[in-house]
């Protein structure tokens, strides 16, 4: 694994040669190998095998009576039998990153149709993949942030946020100038007219780190880096511990503390599987890159609201593209590099 | 066959046993059920409207849980300090309190999983983290390596007792030869859930305040200091009110493990202190808010220096030969350290991990009443199961209770 094409100074902390979904810029050649599997790895590898076996063993187990009792009723109508059974293989199906494309498939159909079900309205819910010589990076220009907060509005709406709770990706931090970067200081939530005089403004978010902390310590690995760098949530298999939470350097992880809520007509329905489908209470979620948009080519919903043209979004290893310009030449740099988590999540100014 | 016919006569034996007793011993227990079934009743408000209905937030993610968590840990680990002189240097005295020590180390273990699980946001969806069925991310996350140790402990911690008690049961004598070699491995085993739960935050970069290499050797001075001030109360109590003999020169001895723990945990935080605001930086700030407050936020400040005075006073007490000596002023001087260490590694050491933020936000955290009842319904969980195992313990001990072969 080679460091040659890597664009920013790396640490080399022992770590960045063990991840699966490498980001270390060429696919090619042993980057593309999955890691050696251990011993855990080696027996999820026969996920059919072991979603069949687990039903079985867990047939019995009161824990899903009810939904068996549903599910085999005659005298409950053919909907709400479909719901249950729905609902039933929901619960007992595997880890998404180990899923195959058929296992990713079922999923995608059966919570498309569960919509359906509820609400009878469609949805389009994508388990694109990532593409091949694609790893995304994210640069941010402070001289032209004015804090209007337009990306942070487009986020929640595009990525189907909890409205009760305001949760936000993406932190807005108001400076005062003459003090540089002193978050301690700053204000990440503001309510007047901006900009306001004598401060610049400064966003945060999920850096996406290329030696992402949140992953290594989840107990279930419920969160991984996709190979093009996208650090995701398998929303149906974390458990909630929040210990990702308390391992993020850059406060990018959000909790739902309850059952989030998005009016209908709100939501957004163009969705995929790892990003912004509907969340439930007591699962972690995070900024994806707007993974929804930017498989298809398309920027995040941030980059494309923001009115000042301070974001700029796109494909490291594509030598044409805006975001090597800015790195190749401005003078970037990136918040709390001594940790050594890598991110992906460049600073300029002009 | 035969094992598991007298295993099953100690079972109804044991039951019988247990609900049997003063009418102090069914107050206690009845109290005990009530405060367990309000537990019950308020966490199934929490699972029917999420972890909202705690006081955590996306700025102070992990509260009261954790914390509790955290210290019983210790409580648990602390249990072989018992054990290693009692059973491996013969030293008879202690031989009474291991067993009650063992007993407590797998009430602390069950309480130490009920935090966890009442902790989590899916605690449905759990079975993701079983072996076979689920993915374990072993080695990399710290927090499988704390399910593995802890859930070991808690089998080496009850298979041990267990046999001896079965042994007595019969009115034989436990062979040491089946035994100690458990012993020796328990006591490695102690040792290392107490670290393994300190690397837990100790390995994260996120959080200064907790990413420091003395958490771990703390961790273990603070355990040595707490777990055997309960179990020198717990003693005191039993003695009282049962048949069991402990002799003074037990609860001295263990007075002695206390008074040394307690020392080094002072001298520790000494350093940590004198670190922390000698040459602050911009990673003492959490220091600073846990003992000065910032910004006028001020919740843990007199939560810590309660904790800290009750300290020093019951650490430089219990130095004096004298003082330690009369059993009154143990008792409560053991009272004090377990309630500082309590605050200390509790939420005097979790909330503040989170404060300030990572963008140096200060959102403070308080326990909503919900999260306080489930706390205390825990806790009252442990003190109901440590009391029948302690029971059963003792009637066997005692011979209250023996095998009838018919």
């Amino acid at each position: 694994m080679s460091n040659d094409s890597k664009k920013w100074y790396s640490f080399n902390l022992n770590k960045s040669d063990k991840s699966d979904s490498c980001g270390c810029g060429s696919n090619s050649g042993s980057c593309s190998d999955e890691k050696p599997k251990d011993g855990y790895d080696q027996i999820m590898d026969v996920s059919m095998d072991r979603r069949s076996a687990f039903k079985k063993i867990t047939a019995g187990f009161l824990i899903g009576a009810g939904a068996v009792s549903s599910s085999c009723s005659v005298v409950s109508g053919d909907e709400s039998k479909e719901k249950s059974g729905i609902e039933w293989d929901e619960y007992f199906k595997g880890n998404y990153k180990l899923m195959t494309d058929e296992d990713k498939t079922e999923t995608v159909d059966r919570l498309t149709r569960s919509y359906e079900l509820r609400t009878g309205k469609k949805l389009n819910m994508s388990s694109k993949d990532a593409e091949e010589d694609v790893l995304f990076g994210y640069a941010f220009n402070i001289s032209k942030c004015q804090g209007y907060m337009d990306c942070v509005n487009a986020c929640v709406e595009e990525n189907n946020q909890d409205r009760a709770s305001e949760m936000q990706y993406i932190r807005i931090h108001e400076m005062e100038d003459g003090k540089g970067f002193n978050f301690e200081e700053s204000d990440d939530n503001y309510y007047h007219e901006v900009p306001a005089d004598g401060h610049f403004y400064m966003g945060t978010q999920c850096f996406h780190c290329d030696n992402p902390p949140c992953v290594e310590v989840c107990p279930v690995q419920a969160t991984w880096k996709e190979k093009d760098g996208i650090v995701v949530i398998d929303y149906d298999w974390c458990v909630g511990c929040r210990y990702c939470m308390a391992a993020c350097p850059y406060d990018g992880r959000r909790f739902n503390w309850k059952t989030p809520e998005v009016p209908e007509q709100e939501v957004n329905k163009n969705q995929h599987y790892l990003g912004n489908r509907l969340r439930k209470k007591g699962v972690m979620e995070k900024c994806t890159f707007c993974i929804q948009r930017s498989r298809e080519g398309q920027n995040p919903a941030c980059v494309e609201a923001c009115p000042t043209g301070s974001r700029t979004f796109g494909n490291l290893l594509d030598p044409k593209s805006n975001i090597r310009w800015i790195l190749e030449n401005k003078k970037v740099f990136r918040l709390k590099e001594d940790l050594g988590t890598e991110p992906k999540f460049w600073y300029y100014m002009d | 066959m035969k094992t598991l016919r007298v295993f099953r006569s100690l079972i109804k034996d044991g039951f019988l046993e247990v609900t049997h007793g003063s009418r102090a011993y069914h107050i206690w227990m009845a109290v005990l059920s009530f405060i367990m079934l309000f537990g019950m009743y308020n966490y199934s408000i929490q699972l029917e409207e999420g972890l909202s209905a705690t006081g955590m937030t996306d700025r102070v993610s992990w509260g009261l849980y954790i914390s509790n968590f955290t210290f019983l840990v210790g409580v648990a680990a602390a249990a072989v300090m018992l054990v290693l002189p009692a059973y491996v240097l013969k030293n008879i005295d202690f031989k009474q309190a291991v067993l009650i020590g063992e007993g407590l180390a797998v009430a602390a273990l069950c309480m130490c999983l009920a935090f966890v699980v009442a902790d989590m946001g899916g605690p449905a969806r759990l079975w993701h983290m079983l072996p076979v069925i689920g993915v374990f991310n072993f080695p990399n996350s710290m927090l499988t390596w704390d399910v593995l140790v802890l859930n070991g402990y808690l089998f080496i911690n009850i298979t041990i007792p267990m046999y001896i008690l079965v042994m007595r049961y019969q009115g034989k004598v436990p062979n040491p030869k089946i035994y100690i070699p458990g012993v020796f491995l328990s006591v490695f085993w102690a040792v290392g859930i107490h670290m393994i739960t300190a690397f837990l935050y100790q390995g994260l970069q996120a959080r200064p305040f907790w990413n420091n290499a003395l958490l771990g050797p703390r961790f273990l001075a603070s355990a040595f200091a707490a777990g055997p001030a309960l179990i020198i109360i717990v003693l005191a109590i039993i003695r009282k009110f049962t048949a069991f003999k402990v002799p003074d020169n037990t609860i001295k001895k263990i007075s002695m493990i206390v008074t040394v723990a307690a020392q080094i945990n002072l001298i520790m935080l000494i350093s940590e202190l004198f670190k922390e605001f000698y040459a602050p930086t911009h990673h003492s700030i959490s220091a600073v808010y846990l003992f000065f407050g910032l910004e006028g936020k001020t919740a843990l400040l007199p939560w810590i220096w309660t904790s800290i005075s009750l300290n020093v006073v019951a650490t430089v007490a219990l130095t004096f030969h004298k003082v330690r000596s009369n059993l009154k002023i143990l008792y409560v001087l053991c009272g004090m350290l377990f309630i500082a260490i309590w605050i200390e590694k509790g939420f005097g050491l979790i909330v503040p991990g989170f404060i300030p933020g990572p963008w140096g936000k200060i959102a403070e955290y308080t326990p909503s009443l919900v999260e306080i009842s489930v706390t205390l319904g825990i806790w009252a969980m442990g003190a109901f199961i440590f009391t029948i195992l302690a029971k059963t313990g003792i009637a066997v001990e005692l011979g209250q209770i023996v095998y009838k072969k018919k």
